[in-house]
């Protein structure tokens, strides 16, 4: 079964800076008067993996597939139900108090929404040093200097520091959101959708001023997108869940030219290709039926209720996840482990 | 594609304003297009392009004030529906022509049962009976294949997953057997393998009923798999529009060459940096003097700050609203 290390590979050097081992995140769901425990939401059920040192992990999947919930967790902004978050060496999953809070300025987030993340009565100044102003103790001038350093590196004009959100455009508000998750010098980044409430032609902007900070900077996405194709731009490993569960992890190219899960396969099949000749060539592989609740996941693999392949196996027998192939990891009862 | 025949639906000159307190935003700027029997287009163009507001205005369906049509002919059946009684109009929303929104959740009521929301514009539009709108709700939503049809009548639009309350805003517009379906970003709130599914079916309701749909979206990858003919909008104008095959293989016009260039695809080589269209999309404070593509425009001359170019044809059933010519990289003799 995978444990989530890296395999060695030759010519890169494979450091992990974020490890995250079995994490699972429940939800209870209440009943009644006395809202008694009548079960959970099993949001996040066992990820593992590794996010090397200045690589992006792309993490797809549908909407409710836990995601977003995985990304929360690992920064901490949820208490994980079980398992381990390593970040950069240090216990993220049960560090507590100030503890907690020293680890917070090496993990930063980029949320979904620029619209509802950024307080609409603060300046863009204002918002940009509220984590210096949390988190370390500069002077007032040696404050403003780095908020103009960070408008800079994002793309922003100095000139625009004194006024509020709402005066910018969506791309220009996530640039805002962008310059804050830098503000405190972190080393990860947990990159929430961040461009799907943009624009497709504000969109190529933002990605390309992600990987560009990556470049100077140094830094390590998860970059959480429901967009495929944005992922196979940017990622360098993608990981695709399906109700709580990665199904399969690999090398993006690997992923994407060779996939191996049915799911996999099948939302491959069904973007839609900008080219209508190849829209006429192309045979989609059409799923049945909607993803099954995850307060009531099936017994058994988690997409054998829409699996074209399933087998008898996959009713009753939940798949890990396994190498089947160099740096390629599959969780599917197709695929016996070597 | 039936080609020839007389338009199902003609606009002509289409203009409408929203009067705010920043001033009047002009929305949609002389949109011209036709829709042909049986034919599907592909309206594309991002926030703001004034894709919807055109469709929203077609039926009368924008709030009056602040939204005002000003100019503009809309021509379905003979009648000018821009034009007719309101009682008139009432009779073509949902009975000649059927309207999707973009987001099932918010636009089912959610304290009526599916069945009574879809026997309404039966009962409404072909006076049928209690029963009878019964016996042909369930009809409906077994053509969109929804299963356990006469059961699923009774439940409320929350018991349905946002795919199933898709097909059930489906059923609705189809009803009245529409001539034309307007379909608003119809897959945009859903997944992907979701999107597909309901992309399969309206292909499928298409061969089966015949009727002209005009598909808005923002997403090319969508248009290119079903549309006959697309029409590209920015800043409230058509500015290019074509058979599928030509627009895709052969874009004209710099702002729908950037947008196939700037969306990254899930096969082929992948690109080092994306390409990126630089600045804003324009803010429509007047009706546009120039080209309103222009400050973002690699391709500007002089004359496209100074005239707004009028739509050219380049070739069997293709326009563009643009002075520059791809094959020369020189301007356009108009």
């Amino acid at each position: 079964m995978y444990d989530g290390k890296p395999r060695k590979e030759k010519g890169r050097p494979l450091q992990p800076l974020v490890e995250v081992r079995g994490l699972k995140m429940y939800f209870p769901i209440t009943s009644g008067l006395f809202r008694r425990k009548v079960g959970d939401v099993k949001a996040v059920d066992g990820l593992t993996f590794d996010i090397l040192e200045g690589e992006t992990l792309g993490l797809v999947g549908e909407s409710g597939c836990g995601k977003s919930t995985a990304g929360r967790a690992i920064l901490r902004l949820y208490d994980p139900t079980e398992g381990e978050v390593v970040i950069n060496g240090k216990d993220v999953a049960h560090a507590e108090g100030d503890a907690l809070r020293r680890l917070r300025p090496a993990m930063q987030m980029v949320f979904q929404d620029p619209q509802a993340s950024l307080n609409p009565r603060m300046t863009v100044a204002d918002i940009i040093g509220e984590p210096l102003l949390e988190h370390t103790r500069l002077t007032s001038d040696e404050r403003t200097a780095r908020i103009y350093e960070l408008m800079d590196a994002v793309g922003l004009n100095r000139v625009y520091a004194n006024r509020y959100p709402h005066a910018f455009s969506g791309g220009q508000r996530q640039r805002i959101g962008i310059a804050r998750a830098l503000a405190l010098n972190p080393r990860f980044i947990v990159c929430d959708e961040p461009i799907a409430a943009l624009d497709v032609s504000i969109q190529a902007q933002v990605v390309n001023l992600l990987e560009e900070l990556q470049d100077r900077l140094g830094l390590t996405y998860l970059f959480i997108s429901h967009d495929l194709s944005m992922v196979r731009h940017i990622a360098d490993r993608v990981a695709v869940m399906y109700l709580g569960r990665i199904v399969e992890l690999a090398d993006r190219d690997a992923l994407f030219e060779d996939p191996l899960h049915p799911y996999t396969e099948a939302l491959l099949s069904a973007i839609p290709e900008a080219d209508p000749e190849e829209a006429k060539r192309r045979t989609r592989i059409l799923l049945k039926g909607d993803v099954p609740s995850p307060a009531n996941p099936p017994k058994g693999c988690n997409f054998c209720t829409r699996c074209p392949k399933v087998m008898d196996v996959c009713r009753s027998v939940k798949p890990d996840l396994f190498e089947v192939r160099p740096r390629h990891f599959v969780a599917c009862h197709l695929y016996p482990p070597s | 594609m039936p080609d020839g025949s007389l338009p199902v639906l003609d606009v002509k000159g289409l203009k409408t304003v929203f009067r705010t307190r920043a001033g009047e935003i002009h929305a949609v700027n002389d949109v011209t297009f036709d829709l042909r029997p049986g034919e599907l287009l592909g309206v594309v163009g991002e926030s703001g392009s004034g894709k919807s507001v055109t469709m929203m205005s077609l039926l009368g369906l924008l709030p009056s004030p602040p939204a005002e049509v000003r100019h503009g002919t809309v021509t379905f059946e003979g009648d000018n529906l821009l034009a007719v009684t309101p009682e008139k109009l009432r009779d073509v929303r949902g009975g000649g022509i059927g309207f999707i929104f973009q987001d099932p959740m918010t636009s089912l009521n959610p304290v009526f049962t599916v069945g009574y929301q879809i026997m309404e514009p039966l009962r409404r539009h072909l006076g049928l009976t209690k029963p009878q709108a019964r016996v042909r709700a369930k009809e409906l939503l077994e053509l969109v294949g929804i299963p356990d049809a006469e059961r699923r009548l009774r439940d409320f639009p929350h018991q349905f997953s946002g795919g199933m309350r898709q097909r059930v805003m489906i059923a609705i517009a189809l009803a009245c057997d529409p001539k034309v379906l307007i379909a608003d970003e119809p897959t945009t709130a859903l997944d992907v393998t979701i999107q597909a599914q309901i992309i399969e079916l309206v292909r499928e309701l298409r061969q089966k009923l015949g009727m002209a749909i005009v598909w808005i979206t923002h997403d090319l990858g969508v248009v290119a798999g079903i549309a006959d003919r697309v029409m590209v909008m920015y800043g409230g104008q058509v500015v290019e529009q074509g058979p599928v095959r030509e627009v895709f293989a052969n874009p004209q016009h710099p702002y729908t060459r950037a947008l196939l260039t700037t969306v990254p695809s899930i096969r082929g080589p992948r690109a080092a940096k994306l390409n990126v269209i630089e600045g804003q999309p324009p803010i429509l404070l007047a009706a546009p003097a120039s080209c309103s593509f222009a400050a973002r425009c690699p391709h500007r001359f002089n004359r496209c700050e100074h005239q707004n170019p009028p739509r050219i044809p380049v070739g069997h059933g293709h326009d563009v609203a643009c002075f520059w010519n791809p094959e020369t990289g020189g301007p356009r003799d108009v």
